[in-house]
């Protein structure tokens, strides 16, 4: 069996600045057969090395239907993703992965989809995003809520323009701290869900983000009548191995590595929110 | 037990034993008195032993005295349990060097070594099961524990002496070593009951040539192993888990014993179960080598819980509660079993004494405090 610990090179092939401090990187394995038989599916992530620094966890944003490109999104925070922000086009970082548990999008196949984020919590959600525009016939409405706290953290701006622009689709902003220039809802997130008429029993939620929004999020959903099997959260704790061994991302009785990130609501009800789970 | 395979030794002649393991081509390990305890070490000879040496273990407490008798395995166990030889306390992964291509990573697998381990406790062969299902039976295969598990042989020992800490009774993985063994000895006085519990064992005792244990040798046997389980002063009642632990979350108790707890990570230490693990990278001076290593971690540290700008556990009430709680509860939704099997090191090895037999129950008595805070959301929800 493979070891699961062996790291591969990726080059970096683009980086874009999304925000000050967040940045895309647009990665392609170095290795051909490595490339070759990477597949994923959205919402899952991988580790990111950098050479002498170390590993982080980072979701993969890119279309799971272009598995030779990896797109990450990385805010510039710690140790190691200054690291990776010190490195320019043409340098090489390391990846392990594809690990966990994606989006459902098959059973989301034919539903409307709601989706919920906030910041850069949109990131694990756009691969899924893009994944339903292309094969748009598939699935109901779309209808996408989206918080930043300022419009300056609005990363993604031309796709979501495109997706607004998009039949039977929905796109609704806030920022709770909003400038001159900002056109949409002055608030936080939740307040959308007031904005959009819900069919709930047709309806699929996909929500990621801080956690206290999705905490916040989930019953106001509940209330308007989406059965809490219906929502999935992608969620996000320490990670170091990504193989559900180094014991650090556990929720409750979940590795969240591999059980998760995402995860069926009512499976994380009972740990979502209790002090230090 | 197959027919035909146990047999006794007199307890004066062990060092044929080790003489034909070491025919075989295994580096024995036994436990050596060091430092005023015991740890696993290379032994050549039945002298290496800990002979007439017995360990008195109390909460925060752990005392050799020399009792003068020619007793080989008094000593019940150390600090260490079978872990340290499967998944060891700093394994390099990877060595990673720069290269045309960025770098090239080389996993640095451990040689796969025969060791025999003489003097496995019942339960440090359930702990070792327990690792074996998390590192080998899980949807990723750890090829690092798998080679270190490769070669081990083991002799286990069966408990006829219970410590003032022990309470493997009660988690029902010893005093008796019913399975994951080689060999298992019971040592009577004089004599030493051997059965074998694996094609390896049965080989190694057909070349012994033993005299036939008679059945009264094994109903003495069971006896003092049956003594040694009704002895124990220590029970932990795990009937009611998972679910009363994780109902117990907001539980008074959990302050009580933070205050007490110093979060120095030696019951995580000694554990035989404990996995967690963290990987460090350490580059040499040229920045053109680099090692990935993982050692252990423990959920008592600061960094444990950490994720971008915001700690999970930043206390170590939420510390304690996180080790306990998947100690006992979430581990058996896990892995289906509890992650403790009875040892009491963690009561021994804890420099205040907090002892997980008397802090469960009291746990898992109602307190009026909790009550009040438990009950209101159901009200809401009525």
């Amino acid at each position: 069996m493979a070891n699961p610990y062996v790291i591969h090179p990726a080059t970096i092939v683009e980086k874009i600045q999304e925000a000050e401090d967040i940045i895309t990187y647009r990665l392609q394995l170095v290795d051909e057969q490595a490339r070759q038989c990477f597949r994923f599916a959205a919402g899952q992530f991988n580790m990111v090395y950098v050479f002498g620094v170390g590993e982080v966890a980072i979701s993969i944003v890119s279309d799971p239907d272009e598995p030779e490109f990896l797109n990450h999104t990385i805010r510039t925070v710690g140790r190691i993703t200054k690291a990776i922000a010190a490195l320019q086009p043409g340098d090489v970082l390391g990846i392990r992965g594809p690990f966990g548990q994606g989006w459902p999008l098959d059973e989301a196949c034919g539903r409307n989809v709601v989706i919920v984020t906030g910041g850069l919590g949109c990131a694990p959600v756009v691969g899924a995003i893009e994944y339903i525009f292309k094969r748009r016939e598939q699935y109901g409405s779309i209808k996408i809520l989206h918080g930043v706290k300022t419009p300056h953290d609005l990363l993604y701006r031309e796709r979501f323009d495109q997706w607004r622009r998009a039949p039977d689709t929905e796109v609704l902003l806030a920022s709770g701290q909003p400038d001159k220039t900002w056109s949409y809802h002055i608030g936080v997130v939740t307040e959308l869900f007031e904005e959009v008429a819900i069919d709930p029993m047709k309806s699929i939620a996909l929500m990621c983000g801080p956690e206290i929004m999705m905490r916040l999020g989930v019953p106001i959903l509940m209330r308007r009548g989406i059965p809490e099997t219906a929502i999935y959260l992608s969620l996000e704790r320490h990670m170091e191995c990504g193989i559900g061994l180094c014991g650090h991302c556990q929720m409750g009785p979940y590795f969240l590595c591999k059980d998760g990130p995402v995860m069926r609501y009512d499976r994380v009800a009972q740990w979502l929110g209790q002090t230090g789970v | 037990m197959t027919s035909g395979m146990r047999g006794a030794l007199p307890t004066a002649s062990l060092q044929r034993l080790l003489d034909a393991l070491s025919a075989k081509g295994y580096r024995m390990v036994g436990p050596i008195v060091r430092d005023g305890s015991v740890v696993w070490e290379t032994v050549q000879s039945v002298s290496d032993l800990p002979i007439g040496w017995r360990d008195q273990q109390e909460p925060g407490r752990y005392r050799l005295e020399q009792t003068g008798s020619p007793e080989i395995f008094g000593v019940v166990h150390g600090p260490q349990s079978l872990k340290p030889f499967v998944f060891a306390p700093r394994e390099p992964l990877l060595q990673i060097e720069r290269s045309k291509d960025g770098f090239a990573t080389r996993p640095t697998l451990p040689q796969s070594e025969k060791v025999a381990v003489i003097g496995a406790r019942a339960c440090d062969l359930a702990g070792l099961a327990t690792q074996d299902q998390i590192f080998l039976n899980g949807a990723y295969r750890d090829p690092y524990y798998a080679a270190r598990r490769e070669g081990l042989f083991l002799v286990a020992v069966n408990c006829t002496r219970a410590l003032n800490t022990c309470f493997c009774a009660s988690m029902e993985t010893g005093p008796r070593a019913k399975h994951g063994f080689d060999l298992a000895l019971t040592e009577l006085d004089d004599q030493l009951l051997i059965e074998a519990g694996s094609e390896a064992g049965r080989d190694l005792l057909s070349n012994l040539c033993l005299s036939r244990g008679s059945e009264q040798l094994s109903a003495e046997a069971a006896t003092r192993v049956d003594a040694c389980a009704q002895s124990q002063v220590r029970r932990l009642d795990h009937s009611d888990l998972p679910q009363a632990l994780y109902d117990a979350h907001e539980h008074p108790r959990w302050d009580e014993v933070a205050s007490r707890c110093l979060a120095c990570t030696n019951c995580t230490m000694v554990c035989p179960t404990c996995f967690c693990h963290t990987v460090e990278e350490t580059p040499d001076l040229s920045h053109q080598h680099t090692t990935h290593a993982r050692l252990w971690d423990s959920c008592f540290t600061q960094e444990h819980g950490y994720i971008h700008g915001k700690n999970i556990r930043p206390t170590i009430k939420d510390r304690y509660r996180m080790w306990l709680t998947h100690k006992l509860a979430s581990w058996i939704d896990q892995f289906g079993a509890s992650g403790c099997v009875g040892c009491g090191r963690c009561i021994t090895w804890c420099p205040v004494g907090i002892d997980l037999t008397e802090e469960l129950p009291a746990l898992l008595t109602p307190s009026e405090q909790q009550s009040t805070t438990s009950r209101r959301p159901e009200a809401a929800g009525g």
